[in-house]
């Protein structure tokens, strides 16, 4: 008999199957990459020739809206995508089926992951491309180096982060609208749609989750302001244990079993052992 | 050594004993029948044989593995049909087929799969735009495109009409002849009877009884008489009038009158003469042997009464 197929190549081929599947879903392709774009369009028809006031001189805002949005995009592919995601597919009985074949589990889920963050690099590229050819956005190569890591960072932790949200919550429906009545508000008080003043309450809020030290430092790179490297250490590491902070509940809550099957508690337990057979 | 062997196996939720002592073991090449109404325990006990569920307490051997560790080389050699299917509805049949083959050490190629599913003709059809009963199919695919030693089939034909079920039997009994081992879960009695080397049967988490369809219709005494209840006669009064002139217990089901019976012929007798004293016809008049559903009848009411 012939053996199981590497890792390597099994993830590689999850990756590719996930990505078709994600294309498959207009309504995630729209929410995930095209609303993004359509924003960065109309808030720069809208402020686009505003300028914000810095220590060391003005700051065009379409600079601002790009990089901002940019990592908005990467947030919506990870943390967003993920948490819609997987609670469908739970709910679809996808995931238990997955579990009855020797797929190695952890593949099927890198599969998800990786795929979470192909469409977060394409996205951000694509706004990127967007930025400097119609806004223009500057591009200074020594800052690359630190807007790789930083993205890297934020799609790693911000992926965590969506899992561990596809794990606590159990339905499709009510994870959809954690995943978004989180990250919405947030991303307004975060300086994606809007600049925030520097010490408002909002601001400390803000600063107590990840998603404003990730925009700010991506936001950074492409700042002409800040000089290179642009790396943001701390903002990194402040994002990165928020990381694994949700890779430790994900791994702790993950439930392969569509809502309902899996016995919770008494009651759940009850209902669940008369509802089958 | 079975093909699966289970000792005293528990599983509890809490004061709820959804499986409750049961015992049972599969030979290799064997098809197998759990038959009980919904809830009996039959989804949770074959969920525990599949590794989803952890059990109480007992012992399971499946294959030579315990489940509950649920190793790579376990799930290569099993497939499982879940009742409560998903699959990814905006792909192809044969995506799916091609993705899920790939798991596989040992894989049937997709168009030995569709043909054996009867899915050929729907091969580049989105999973979605199915009928059921055709989404079922595609269960079955991803079921034994691994080439299982040994096939779990949870309720494989629940909601499908008649000849869909035909079908599906001469599917099933298809891959049995191929020395495939068969746990099946089942309500319907003629499923059991037809496709199953043995049937174990069990009620509130119990095996109740367990042998080849023949023997346990064997081991029900009696005859079945049933007639139409005739028009002069109110559904309501059926059980006091037909009581005493067939001298057994009676049971109604919509208009059908029937009861179990030692000696047919004294019974039939009694109820031509009593037809034919009162001047109605009792139409449908029959005389059966008992089959499964009697059987699974009257032995499920018997546990419940005693409960």
């Amino acid at each position: 008999m012939s053996s199981f197929p590497s890792n390597l190549s099994m993830v590689a081929r999850q990756t590719r199957y996930q990505l078709k599947y994600f294309t498959r879903v207009p309504v995630a392709l729209f929410f995930t990459i095209i609303l993004p774009l359509v924003m960065l369009v109309l808030f720069n028809a809208l402020f686009g020739d505003n300028v914000i006031e810095t220590d060391q001189g003005d700051w065009p805002v379409r600079q601002f809206y790009t990089g901002g949005l940019a990592a908005y995009t990467a947030v919506s592919a990870t943390f967003s995508n993920l948490a819609n995601m997987v609670p469908i597919r739970r709910d679809e009985g996808v995931l238990k089926r997955w579990r009855s074949t020797p797929l190695p589990t952890w593949v099927y889920i890198a599969g998800f992951i990786c795929s979470a963050i192909v469409i977060a690099f394409i996205g951000a590229m694509l706004m990127l491309t967007v930025g400097v050819v119609f806004y223009d956005l500057s591009i200074e190569w020594a800052k690359m180096p630190a807007a790789a890591v930083t993205f890297l960072v934020g799609v790693g932790a911000f992926a965590a982060l969506g899992m561990a949200l596809a794990s606590i919550i159990k339905t499709a429906s009510s994870a959809s609208a954690a995943a978004n009545a989180t990250i919405l508000p947030l991303a307004f008080i975060s300086d994606v749609f809007v600049a925030t003043d520097g010490d408002s309450a909002l601001t400390t809020i803000a600063n107590i989750f990840p998603l404003k030290p990730f925009v700010n430092a991506f936001q950074d790179c492409f700042n002409p302001f800040v000089e290179a490297p642009a790396f943001d250490w701390g903002s990194l590491a402040f994002v990165a244990a928020w990381g694994l902070v949700g890779l430790g509940i994900a791994m702790k809550k993950f439930t392969w079993e569509p809502s309902g099957a899996g016995p919770r508690g008494r009651r759940a337990a009850r209902a669940a052992a008369t509802a089958d057979g | 050594m079975p093909a699966i062997d289970v000792n005293d196996l528990h599983k509890h939720y809490g004061e709820n004993r959804a499986v409750d002592g049961v015992s049972f073991h599969v030979d290799e090449g064997e098809v197998y029948a759990l038959l009980g109404h919904n809830g009996a325990g039959k989804s949770t006990a074959v969920e525990i044989l599949e590794g989803h569920r952890e059990l109480t307490s007992g012992s399971v051997s499946v294959l030579g593995f315990n489940p509950a560790k649920a190793q790579r080389e376990f799930r290569d050699r099993i497939g499982v049909v879940l009742q409560t299917s998903g699959v990814e509805n905006e792909f192809t049949v044969r995506e799916v087929v091609d993705l899920y083959a790939t798991a596989y050490r040992s894989r049937r190629t997709l168009d030995e799969v569709v043909e054996l599913v009867g899915l050929v003709e729907k091969v580049d059809e989105r999973v979605g735009s199915l009928s059921g009963g055709q989404r079922r199919r595609v269960d079955l695919a991803l079921g034994i495109v691994g080439r299982p030693d040994l096939l779990f089939l949870d309720e494989p034909t629940t909601g499908f009409d008649p000849s869909a079920r035909r079908k599906s039997w001469d599917l099933i009994e298809g891959l049995c002849d191929d020395g495939v081992t068969v746990l099946l879960t089942t309500h319907y009695l003629d499923e059991a009877e037809h496709l199953a080397d043995r049937v174990g049967v069990l009620a509130s988490g119990k095996m109740i009884a367990e042998g080849t369809p023949a023997q346990l219709i064997e081991g029900i005494s009696g005859t079945v008489v049933s007639f139409m209840l005739p028009d002069s006669i109110e559904t309501a009064d059926a059980t006091s009038t037909f009581g005493p002139v067939l001298g057994a217990e009676v049971r109604i089901s919509g208009r059908l009158v029937e009861a179990t019976v030692d000696r047919a012929t004294e019974v039939v007798h009694r109820a031509t003469g009593w037809a034919i004293e009162n001047g109605v016809e009792l139409d449908s008049l029959r005389v059966a042997r008992a089959s499964l559903e009697d059987v699974f009848l009257q032995l499920t009411e018997q546990t419940e009464g005693e409960q």
